[in-house]
């Protein structure tokens, strides 16, 4: 694909390889901004809700305000990234005024535009969208989306979603990789995405963005199951600030972050930490209290 | 030789892949055991409050300064050359003071601010592309720094001693002009 090329997709790619191997916070006011900086976060998600009270008090989640949002970049150092509407191009445009460092097109909030994501290379910030399977992520690739993460199911504090997701996306990329050309057209057909870029992932055997994890993950070793299931960072939500004690659990998940193939070091961060968020059973949520299945 | 690169968080993987591709076999370091046997360390991208905070906890804060001492090589790219700098500005923060530099953090801007330059180099014809992201400015180089690529007449890659420092990414071009002139200074040490 062409626009791989670009100077402006490898700066955008470019800020999201500086993001690997680091967890990146979701925060709604200064205060906790702060606390995930102190804590070792590679950057912050500012919103006004947390995905888990989105859930419990409905409505119609939209973008944060500009003001809370700016209040966080004037008081961290570290990358911020700001939610919109899926396909909600005017939201981005907003946040991109406002010189956020990456946009999240996010199934959390209540969907602008059903059939239609924002065509993302309209923009220079970078976008990260999230990904049930390899046929979402590349679609959204083939948009303009500098990086891919797992949608898991936002707000559940349960990590299930999260590695059925990954795991999707794994191992659809390892069958790529076996397939003869003529196969790959027809993988292509099935899996709805552009054949250039289903070619380069045969070929590279990974997405040609970085692949982080989020939807769901409360404890350190959540973060070592997805990192070790082969997500390149993590995206903590309603974890770490729904939790009984947020600065330990948030130091605590970016060491098991850094350190997942060291069990020794993940048991010294799960120790004294305090009740992790209560959870679902994603099991029982009816089919219209998901958010995964926003986007397609 | 043995390179070793810090793997607490960044881009340390895309250093690995530019060094491999010079024939040398990297090991990440994540604990001071790691640093053992080492000639050359590399300080990748990254976010260097994050970096700054594991160098601390995890005990690599002196140990990485012995092994500058004993004559060990360095590399720091982007966040790396802010921890090696001496001095960090906006926000002031702690350093492992490696470099005779003064370095400002986030000095272009934002992301937005962030892009594909070129510039002149004393380490080989024709220009070096350089990518900046979120990139600090060297503000001040010591008198026995010598600077070894400059864009827009500010200097951009910087020798002090057997330390190097770049504000871009090298490891994120196809260019291993960085890299090599950082092996060459582990195995001669200039």
């Amino acid at each position: 694909m062409n626009f791989m090329e670009s100077n402006t997709w490898r700066v955008k790619v470019g800020l999201a390889e500086m993001l690997k191997g680091g967890v990146i916070m979701d925060v709604t006011n200064v205060e906790q901004a702060q606390i995930a900086e102190r804590a070792g976060a590679c950057a912050v998600m500012a919103l006004e809700r947390v995905p888990a009270d989105i859930r419990k008090e409905g409505g119609v989640a939209r973008m944060a305000s500009p003001k809370i949002i700016r209040e966080i970049m004037a008081a961290v150092s570290i990358p911020v990234m700001a939610k919109v509407r899926i396909g909600h191009f005017a939201e981005a445009q907003v946040l991109e005024a406002l010189e956020v460092d990456f946009i999240d097109e996010s199934e959390v909030l209540t969907p602008a535009d059903e059939p239609h994501h924002i065509w993302k290379h309209d923009f220079k910030v970078p976008f990260v969208c999230g990904a049930r399977n390899l046929g979402e992520a590349l679609r959204r690739i083939a948009e303009g989306a500098a990086m891919i993460r797992t949608k898991g199911e936002a707000g559940s504090g349960n990590i299930v979603e999260a590695v059925r997701h990954l795991r999707a996306i794994t191992s659809e990329i390892q069958r790529l990789t076996t397939l003869r050309h003529e196969a790959l057209v027809h993988a292509a057909k099935e899996l709805q995405a552009p054949l250039e870029l289903v070619e380069w992932v045969a070929r590279n055997g990974r997405l040609p963005v970085p692949n982080f994890s989020a939807g769901g993950i409360a404890t350190p070793a959540d973060a070592a199951l997805v990192m070790q299931l082969g997500a390149e960072a993590v995206f903590v939500g309603s974890g770490i600030f729904k939790s009984e004690d947020p600065e330990l659990r948030a130091r605590a998940i970016v060491k098991a972050t850094t350190h997942y193939n060291n069990p020794k070091v993940v048991l010294e961060a799960s120790e004294e930490l305090g009740e992790a968020m209560k959870g679902l059973d994603v099991r029982q949520l009816e089919e219209k209290e998901l958010l995964q299945t926003r986007g397609w | 030789m043995k390179v070793g690169i810090l793997a607490l968080q960044g881009d340390f993987e895309a250093h690995a892949k530019m060094l491999a591709r010079l024939g040398v076999e990297p090991r990440f370091v994540r604990t001071v055991a790691e640093l053992t046997g080492l000639a050359a360390l590399v300080l990748p991208g990254g976010e260097s409050t994050t970096h700054l905070k594991f160098l601390r906890e995890e005990g690599l804060w002196d140990p990485i300064r012995q092994f500058a001492e004993s004559g060990g090589a360095l590399l720091g790219t982007c966040a790396g050359a802010i921890l090696l700098a001496r001095e960090v500005k906006n926000p002031s923060q702690e350093s492992l003071g490696l470099a005779d530099l003064t370095v400002v953090r986030n000095a272009y801007g934002r992301q937005l601010a962030s892009e594909i330059r070129f510039g002149p180099t004393k380490l080989r014809a024709g220009p070096l592309q350089m990518v900046f992201i979120r990139a600090p400015i060297i503000e001040r180089v010591g008198p026995g720094v010598e600077v070894l690529a400059e864009c827009d007449g500010r200097p951009v890659l910087v020798r002090d001693g057997r330390v190097l420092a770049a504000t871009f990414h090298p490891e994120l071009t196809d260019d291993p002009t960085v890299h090599e002139a950082f092996l060459k200074l582990a195995r001669n040490g200039s």
